[in-house]
Parts: C-alpha cells; sequence; structure tokens
C-alpha cells in the first residue's frame, strides 16, 4: 500500500513537474527567536497607529465589499484575497492589545494570541497579493483606507524578519547602493552621457543652481533610459534651469514598499537634499508610481517639516507646460489606451494630468473600463514584480488588464509608470500577446515641436 | 416586582447606564489616539467639504462596483431603512422617546411599520443565511458578527410578536421585546453595533486625506 501523502496531488496539466496549490511558504530574515519575531511584528505595526488608523481598524463591518474591487478576489475566488482579510492577524492584535476594550479581551482570553506561524502565513497576504493600488479603499461602505493598513502592516512584517527575500534583497540593496538595479551614480552618468548622445541634447547634471531638479526611476535608468533623454529634450525646449544631482537623482523608494521607514526615510531624503543643494524649486519625479507617493505624499512627514519645493510627478508637469502653452507637440494618428497608475491616479490625485497631455497629442483615447480612479492595477505594484513565488497569481491578475485593453481596440498602451511598464511588458512575453506598452513623456519628446 | 416592571425600570436604567459608559469610553479612547498631522502640500483646500461628501458619498457605491455589489447593497439598506421607519415612525416606539426626551412627532401608519418590519426581519434573515454561505463572509465572520447579528434581530422579531399577540400574553411579549432592546443597548458599545457611530469618523478622515490629494473621495 502507497503511503504517499496526498496533501499536496500532482499537477498533470502544468507544463513542469508541480503541485496543486503548494502551501505558500515564507521567506525569514535574520537569526530572531520566534518571540523576538512576533515582539518585533506587532511592536512595530502599533509604533504607527494613530487616530485615523485605530479608527479605521474598529470601523470594519466584515461586509466583504472590499473583495469585490480585489483583482486577486476578483480573478481567483479565492476568499483569502479579501483585502480586509490580509489584516486580520494585525486586527486580532490591535483589538487585544491597544483597542478601547483590549483589557476586556486579555481578561476573559477572547483574543487569541498571534502566532509567529500565522504571520508567516500572512506574508503570502500582505506581500505577494496586494499592490496597495487602494481599489479596495475607494469601495469600502465604511471608508477604511485598507491600502495604508497594509502598507503599516508591512512595517510590522519588516522588522520581524518575515518579508519575501527578493524585496529584502531589492530594498537592502537600494540602501546600500542607492538603487535597487545597481544604477549607482557612475552608472547614471554613463547612461545620461549615452542618451545625451542619442537625443542630441544637453543633459544637466550636477549644476550647482537649478530651478527644477528632476529624479529618475531605475527602472527606467537600466530598462527604458529614453526617459532620460526624453526628460531633458522636453526641459531644453523649454529653456528651464533645472539638472540631476547625483547625490539624489534615485526616486524609486523600495524601504517604503518593504515596510522600513528608516530605509525610506534615506531614500527620501536624498532627493530632499539634493534639492536644497541646488536651490529648486520644483522636483519633477519621473514615470514611477510609488515614487510620486513617497516624495509627494509622504516627503513632508520623512522631512519632519513642509518641503521648501514643490513636487509634481512627470505628468502634472507636461500637462501644465501644454496646457500653459509652453510647450507644443505635434498631432499624432496613433489609437492608444491609458493605463493610469494607481499610485498616481487613484491614490495621487493626478487623473487628469495624462489625458490632458493625449488631448494635446490628438491621439485617439479609447478609454478602457473602467477607467481612471476605478482603473484595474497591473498587478506589479507594491513591489509585487520582485517576488518570483507571485509570478503565476501575477500573471492571473493581469488577465483583468488584457481583457480591458483588447476591448478597447486599441494598438497601444500608454502610461506614466515605469514600474506598470515593466508589469506589462514582462506580462507581453508571458503571455505572447502582441499590445505595446509605451510611454506617455516619450512619446511627447518625440512629437515636440522645438522652435 | 414583575419581569414587565424589571426592564421599564431598574433594567432600562442599568442598560441605559453601560450603553453610555461603553460609548463615551471608546469615542473617547478613540479620540485620546494619537493624532497625526500630514504636513505635505495639500493639492486643493476644501479638506473638510471633502470629508463631508464622503459620509455622504459612501452611501452608494462608485458606479464600477455597483454590479458586483448588488445582493449585499440591497440586503443592507432594506435592513437599515427598515430599522429606521420602525424605531422612528412606530408610534409606541416615539412615546418610549418622548417619555426621556420630551421629543414627539406624527406616528406613521400601522401598517407601513409592519410592512417595514416584516421587510428588515427578511433582510435580517437573509443577511445571516449569506454570512453563513458567502466564502468571504464566511471567512471574515466572528463571534462579534453573529451577536451583533441577534440581538439586532431579537428586538424585531419579539416586537413583531407583541404586535401580533403571538406565543405569549401581551404584557409578556411586551417585556421580553423591551428585555431584548435592553440586551441590544448593552452590547452596543463593545461590538460591530457601534458602526453607526464610527462610519462617520471613518468616512470623513478618508475624504479629508483622499481630498487633499484632489484624488476620488
Amino acid at each position: 500500500m502507497s503511503n504517499i501523502t496526498e496533501k499536496y496531488p500532482l499537477d498533470t496539466h502544468e507544463q513542469r513537474l508541480t503541485v496543486k496549490d503548494p502551501h505558500p511558504r515564507h521567506d525569514t530574515q535574520g537569526d530572531i527567536d520566534e518571540d523576538e519575531r512576533l515582539r518585533r511584528a506587532m511592536a512595530n505595526f502599533a509604533k504607527n497607529m494613530n487616530r485615523t488608523t485605530a479608527t479605521y481598524m474598529e470601523a470594519c463591518v466584515h461586509c466583504g465589499q472590499c473583495a469585490e474591487a480585489c483583482h486577486y478576489y476578483v480573478q481567483t475566488g479565492d476568499p483569502k484575497y479579501t483585502p480586509i482579510w490580509k489584516l486580520e492577524i494585525f486586527k486580532q492584535a490591535y483589538k487585544r492589545e491597544t483597542s478601547p476594550f483590549g483589557f476586556f479581551y486579555r481578561l476573559f482570553g477572547l483574543k487569541r494570541h498571534i502566532s509567529v506561524e500565522q504571520l508567516g502565513e500572512w506574508q503570502e497576504l500582505i506581500y505577494d497579493s496586494c499592490t496597495m493600488c487602494g481599489r479596495c479603499s475607494l469601495i469600502c461602505p465604511m471608508g477604511i483606507d485598507i491600502a495604508t493598513l497594509v502598507g503599516q502592516a508591512r512595517h510590522g512584517m519588516f522588522h520581524a524578519g518575515l518579508i519575501p527575500d527578493e524585496l529584502h534583497e531589492v530594498a537592502e540593496r537600494a540602501k546600500i547602493e542607492g538603487s535597487p538595479l545597481g544604477a549607482t551614480a557612475s552608472v547614471f552618468e554613463d547612461r545620461a552621457d549615452w542618451m545625451g548622445d542619442e537625443f542630441d541634447t544637453e543633459v544637466n547634471i550636477d549644476e550647482d543652481q537649478a530651478d527644477i531638479l528632476v529624479a529618475m526611476s531605475s527602472i527606467e535608468i537600466m530598462k527604458y533610459p529614453h526617459a532620460i533623454g526624453a526628460t531633458a529634450r522636453i526641459l531644453n525646449a523649454l529653456g528651464e534651469s533645472w539638472t540631476f544631482r547625483t547625490e539624489g537623482f534615485e526616486a524609486t523608494n523600495f524601504g517604503m514598499m518593504a515596510g522600513n521607514t528608516e530605509w525610506q526615510k534615506a531614500a527620501t531624503m536624498k532627493l530632499i537634499n539634493a534639492a536644497i543643494n541646488c536651490g529648486a524649486k520644483l522636483v519633477v519625479l519621473p514615470e514611477c508610481g510609488h515614487a510620486y507617493g513617497a516624495l509627494r505624499w509622504q516627503g513632508a512627514a520623512m522631512f519632519g517639516k513642509p518641503l521648501p519645493f514643490k513636487v509634481q510627478h512627470i505628468s502634472e508637469f507636461l500637462a501644465d507646460v501644454i496646457s500653459s502653452g509652453r510647450l507644443k507637440v505635434r498631432k499624432v494618428d496613433q489609437t492608444v489606451t491609458f493605463h493610469d497608475p494607481c499610485q498616481v491616479a487613484r491614490r495621487g490625485g493626478a487623473t487628469e494630468a495624462p489625458r490632458v497631455v493625449m488631448d494635446a497629442l490628438g491621439v485617439n483615447l479609447k478609454e478602457m473600463a473602467p477607467t481612471g480612479d476605478f482603473n484595474w492595477c497591473c498587478g506589479g505594484g507594491g513591489g509585487v514584480i520582485t517576488i518570483h513565488r507571485a509570478d503565476k497569481l501575477r500573471y492571473k491578475v493581469f488577465e483583468l488588464k488584457m481583457e480591458q485593453v483588447e476591448a478597447t481596440g486599441a494598438d497601444t498602451v500608454l502610461s506614466t509608470c515605469s514600474n506598470c511598464r515593466q508589469s506589462y511588458n514582462d506580462a507581453k512575453e508571458h503571455f505572447h500577446w502582441d499590445k505595446d506598452m509605451g510611454s506617455l513623456l516619450e512619446l511627447v519628446a518625440e512629437n515636440l515641436v522645438e522652435e | 416586582m414583575d419581569l414587565l416592571d424589571f426592564v421599564r425600570g431598574p433594567g432600562l436604567q442599568l442598560a441605559t447606564i453601560i450603553f453610555f459608559v461603553g460609548l463615551v469610553w471608546r469615542l473617547v479612547h478613540l479620540y485620546l489616539t494619537l493624532k497625526k498631522t500630514d504636513i505635505s502640500e495639500a493639492r486643493q483646500g476644501g479638506e473638510i467639504g471633502g470629508g463631508l461628501k464622503a459620509i455622504f458619498s459612501r452611501f452608494r457605491h462608485h458606479e464600477p462596483f455597483r454590479e458586483r455589489t448588488r445582493n449585499g447593497s440591497i440586503i443592507a439598506y432594506t435592513m437599515h431603512i427598515g430599522l429606521a421607519i420602525v424605531v422612528l415612525g412606530g408610534a409606541p416606539h416615539i412615546l418610549f422617546i418622548e417619555s426621556f426626551s420630551g421629543l414627539d412627532w406624527t406616528p406613521l401608519p400601522s401598517i407601513v411599520i409592519h410592512v417595514a418590519a416584516a421587510l428588515t426581519l427578511a433582510a435580517l434573515l437573509t443577511s445571516i443565511g449569506r454570512r453563513m454561505r458567502h466564502p468571504v463572509l464566511h471567512m471574515l465572520s466572528n463571534f462579534d458578527d453573529y451577536f451583533s447579528w441577534l440581538v439586532t434581530v431579537l428586538p424585531v422579531l419579539t416586537g413583531l410578536l407583541a404586535v401580533a399577540h403571538v406565543g405569549a400574553r401581551y404584557e409578556t411579549l411586551l417585556a421580553v421585546h423591551i428585555l431584548s432592546f435592553e440586551v441590544f443597548l448593552i452590547w452596543f458599545p463593545f461590538g460591530k453595533l457601534m458602526h453607526s457611530i464610527i462610519v462617520f469618523g471613518s468616512r470623513y478622515t478618508t475624504g479629508v486625506t483622499f481630498t487633499r490629494r484632489g484624488a476620488k473621495v
């Protein structure tokens, strides 16, 4: 008689030898005993608890409607992907330790202690299957901003050494080298020089004084370097006083996505100091979603006081200079659809800016359904694209995007986030999909009317 | 002292005291939690207006979400509106409210109250069935969800029985009805029934934050 366990039956339909629905395993960092991991997880979750987040914790009525906004639940039908469930163990810890009736729960043992095993299980829910896209925050009848709470839960997980290894590696590399992809200052200078030649334009680096500081995403520097040349061409055409600064050119913030506030602050302060050093009045952020949230909405909190300069996403900057008539563009005979980066649109409020730019370009825009603030996430944000074990799930949720894009009939998808672009291109290769993903910034640079 | 005297006298007083003390404690505890001030530069003003807007706009899902949430919304609306009609429109309830507040208003016709109560009961029964069967709701549910449902359904059920004079003497049915309301009052501050107050805080907070950013509320 066979003694083979049936716990993990083989999946004979997959191309490679595998099992059906493997139990998600979790990664750990550091040599920390279990009690200490638990203590750190809860302490760092509670550390950022404030009136707003406490109110959110108290408000949930378990209506489950957030599931209907989440691409992970919608695409899999698996209830564990219900957004508020991703916070369940932290909610239990909150109720037991810090809620108004915490003493009551502890006295009568009404809320059990959370275990490290549970935290490990929850790693998949907090990292692999949440891009913090905030669609759930928009559907919640109680108005709970679930995405913010997931970010807070990540603080706890990071300090407990319980985050996916790849994301930890990327975030740590960003902390040590200043870039998650090896885009050090010298690499950046080399590539900027190359792009200056390619675009036949001056790329200003380390100017002593400039009105505008420009930052780039490592993804752009290493994978889509045309963004450097495109930005330079546009700013030069406008006659702006602008510069990149080698002490602060990297806009991505993997410390924030991983859940380490110190690393987040270190990355943010590089940009802030670079802007202060050159006397910039404006920092223009690149086509990157989370970089926008990190500086535009969280930068001042990291700095400890209001920022002494304005912050704009490149799409906002382009919309402003086009609307004011300072930048002229040629009409483009192209049918496109637009993917709204969650952190710029839904979470950032700059939903209309790219549409102003596309209107000026005269493209035939076929909006997705739903679009704008309600657009579906690409599935690669929040650091998810770095997590290899999440690939299968990520591709599953990307099928939603493919359906959306196909329904528009457009040949090209434009966006203003290089991480979304990376996510699209990866999925395009995976699915042998024939749609192209382009950059709105690059389209503007290609169609400048230079006088 | 019989049961009716007890529930109309010391029972009601005790329930009211627990209700208010629990309510104040829970709200004060929340209020005393550290307030974090957002010092990012607002894209636009009107945060207070945005907060108030969120309180009202979240009564209805944004259009892209409506289809997938239709069943839950219909049940929730039937239950909440039905309860409001019964509690605020029923003649005995208005008399009760007048007894401690001095306020009174014209009651709705009995038939409206009876229909509303029956619909409310049906919505409550549907909601518990759905909670037990729907994979998401079943997974999310805990003691609070089921007990809060129980203390909500009992006053509706006993109220209907009292009106219909079914099952026992009217005085007994009335006493049980009032007792069930007192259990509701006592549980209110401790569980999810508090959402009827906290909802304004959470919606307002999110409305303020999102409005600062110029994001959809």
